[in-house]
């Protein structure tokens, strides 16, 4: 209660001293918004639904960019960390990829796909799927190898012993990559929307950059606000489940 | 197969190892980690190996889990040869290699999903069984991280039961535990080592532990491991790990021990 009473002053006290400056200091109130101004804009666009549909837009490219990284990722980065031959060649692969910053891979996607909605979904993917890869293997190679001798005491074999074992043994580091994934997934969408100017949909990162042609900071400003919220949303909604989970079996939190 | 028979205790199983030799390539060049190494186990006989670490006892235990394979020499269970891991051999290691991310029934339940012939019902009947052997029947959903380490090796315990083995093989599994809870222990095997008829190799280097345990003390001596010398501990059961004839035995043998050791040094 004390921590939650803290927190909430420090934001108000944050927001006071954002509304005085607006107020007191000689800048531009096109330039540098009032959280007035915002409060309003979010107000209005919660009223034509538009903040609805563009979040909704969104949240959809980011799900499916981000299903298909953890459907390939998990399942690369598993083969990674038990053979040679796919450590040596798609691990390295990703271990290079990886460093990349989400950004760089949108000259590539503008070119190849053009502005559509697949130049958006391989931004994501590309975005997720190395990271998670890494965090997988990484994971599974710092299983005790205990765990499967003991499985194939008791009859472990095969398949078996990959979904009974390898991967609950690796859950941790599993989580801990799909955090990562997920936040390297929101940073690329973010950078996708800005850049590819589509029809197909009209997402919060184009509202991001329209805010900006048309000199609306208070529509960026707000847009920003959103997308922290949602980030910080989908942390509780998909991690801190599986958090709890590992913190009341394991007595530890996913690691990374 | 029906609970009572899944309970019904199945007869043990003889060890015979001839001739077993096995080297590793390590950072230090090759270690001769058993050098033609010869031991039978009789059916439902209790044997320690004990020995300084280091003698290739964890390497025989393994070899006869069926985990690890010799250089040369032939392993045999009833007169069969061991090629891999098997139901009828479980291990009980020194980490107590339960699984985390499943509670105290699950992890004894491991084994026994694996074992066909059985309904759900009748594996979690079998599982509660062995809980209650153990001690544990309170804590079956209890997570391993909340349990004391001598809990965690009943769990343990349990688990290398559950699936109704031949042979137990223990790899030093009281080595990491305090005194008296190695003591409670000491009984708890015995007693259940009598109530499930099973062909135990324990592995150890606490004398006293041998010698309260075992029908059988082997002893090892390392580089190369070789079995050097034996004792028959002619002792009623159950024994007290703080008895004046248990100390005759573990002391006749601690001084063979430092003999060997000594004599090495010396050379
Ligand atoms: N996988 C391995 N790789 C290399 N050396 C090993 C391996 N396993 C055991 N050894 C070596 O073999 C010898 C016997 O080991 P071990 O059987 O574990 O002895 P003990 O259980 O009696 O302490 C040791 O010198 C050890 O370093
Ligand atoms: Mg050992």
């Amino acid at each position: 209660m004390k921590h939650i009473l803290t927190s909430l002053a420090f934001f108000v006290l944050l927001i006071v001293a954002w509304d005085l400056f607006t107020r007191f200091a000689d800048v531009s109130p096109v330039m540098f918004p009032s959280p007035l101004n915002v409060g309003q804009y979010l107000w209005q666009s919660v009223q034509d639904g538009s903040l609805f549909s563009t979040t909704f837009v969104t949240m959809k490219r980011l799900l499916i960019g981000y299903a298909i990284g953890l459907a390939f990722g998990v399942p690369l980065g598993l083969f990674s960390a038990r053979f040679p031959v796919v450590h040596d060649t798609v691990g390295q692969l990703a271990l290079g990829l990886q460093t990349l910053p989400s950004v760089c891979w949108v000259p590539l996607a503008l070119g190849w796909f053009g502005q559509t909605e697949l130049a958006m979904l391989f931004v994501v993917v590309m975005g997720t799927l190395w990271s998670v890869v890494i965090a997988t293997e990484n994971g599974v190679k710092t299983m005790p190898p205990i765990y499967l001798r003991a499985a194939r005491t008791m009859g472990s074999t095969g398949l078996h012993s990959w979904l009974k074992v390898i991967l609950p043994a690796s859950l941790p580091y599993l989580v801990g990559g799909m955090k990562q994934g997920w936040a390297f997934a929101w940073r690329s969408l973010m950078a996708a929307e800005i850049f590819v100017t589509i029809l197909t949909g009209f997402g919060l990162g184009q509202l991001l950059h329209y805010g900006r042609e048309l000199l609306a900071m208070d529509q960026v400003v707000a847009v920003m606000l959103v997308i922290m919220a949602i980030g910080l949303l989908a942390d509780r909604i998909l991690f801190s489940p599986w958090e709890n989970f590992l913190h009341r079996r394991w007595g530890t939190g996913a690691l990374r | 197969m029906s609970l009572e028979q899944e309970l019904i205790n199945v007869a043990p199983e003889s060890i015979e190892v001839t001739s077993v030799s096995k080297s590793f390539v390590g950072a230090r060049g090759r270690t001769l980690a058993l050098d033609n190494v010869s031991l039978s186990v009789a059916e439902g006989e209790f044997v320690c190996l004990v020995g300084p670490s280091g003698c290739g006892k964890s390497t025989l235990l393994n070899i006869i889990a069926g985990l690890e394979k010799p250089d040369t020499g032939t392993v045999l269970a009833s007169g069969k040869p061991i090629v891999e891991p098997g139901r009828d051999r479980m291990v009980m290691f020194q980490e107590h290699a339960l699984f985390p991310w499943l509670d105290v029934i699950g992890n004894v339940l491991f084994g026994l999903k694996l074992k066909p012939g059985l309904s759900n019902a009748e594996r979690l009947e079998v599982a509660k069984y062995y809980l209650d052997l153990v001690g544990l029947s309170k804590f079956q959903h209890a997570n391993i991280h909340e349990l004391s380490g001598g809990m965690k090796q009943r769990v343990a315990l349990a688990r290398a039961l559950a699936p109704n083995p031949r042979v137990l093989l223990m790899d030093e599994p009281f080595a990491a535990l305090d005194a008296l809870t190695r003591e409670q222990l000491y009984g708890d095997i015995q007693r259940i080592w009598e109530a499930r008829r099973k062909t135990i190799i324990f592995v150890t280097h606490n004398v006293r532990e041998a010698a309260c345990l075992g029908d059988r003390v082997i002893l090892f001596s390392p580089n190369p491991g070789r079995i050097r010398n034996e004792f028959k501990i002619e002792l009623d059961r159950p024994r007290d790990i703080n008895s004046v004839n248990l100390a005759n035995y573990s002391s006749q043998i601690t001084a063979a021990l430092k003999g060997f050791i000594n004599r090495e040094a010396a050379e």
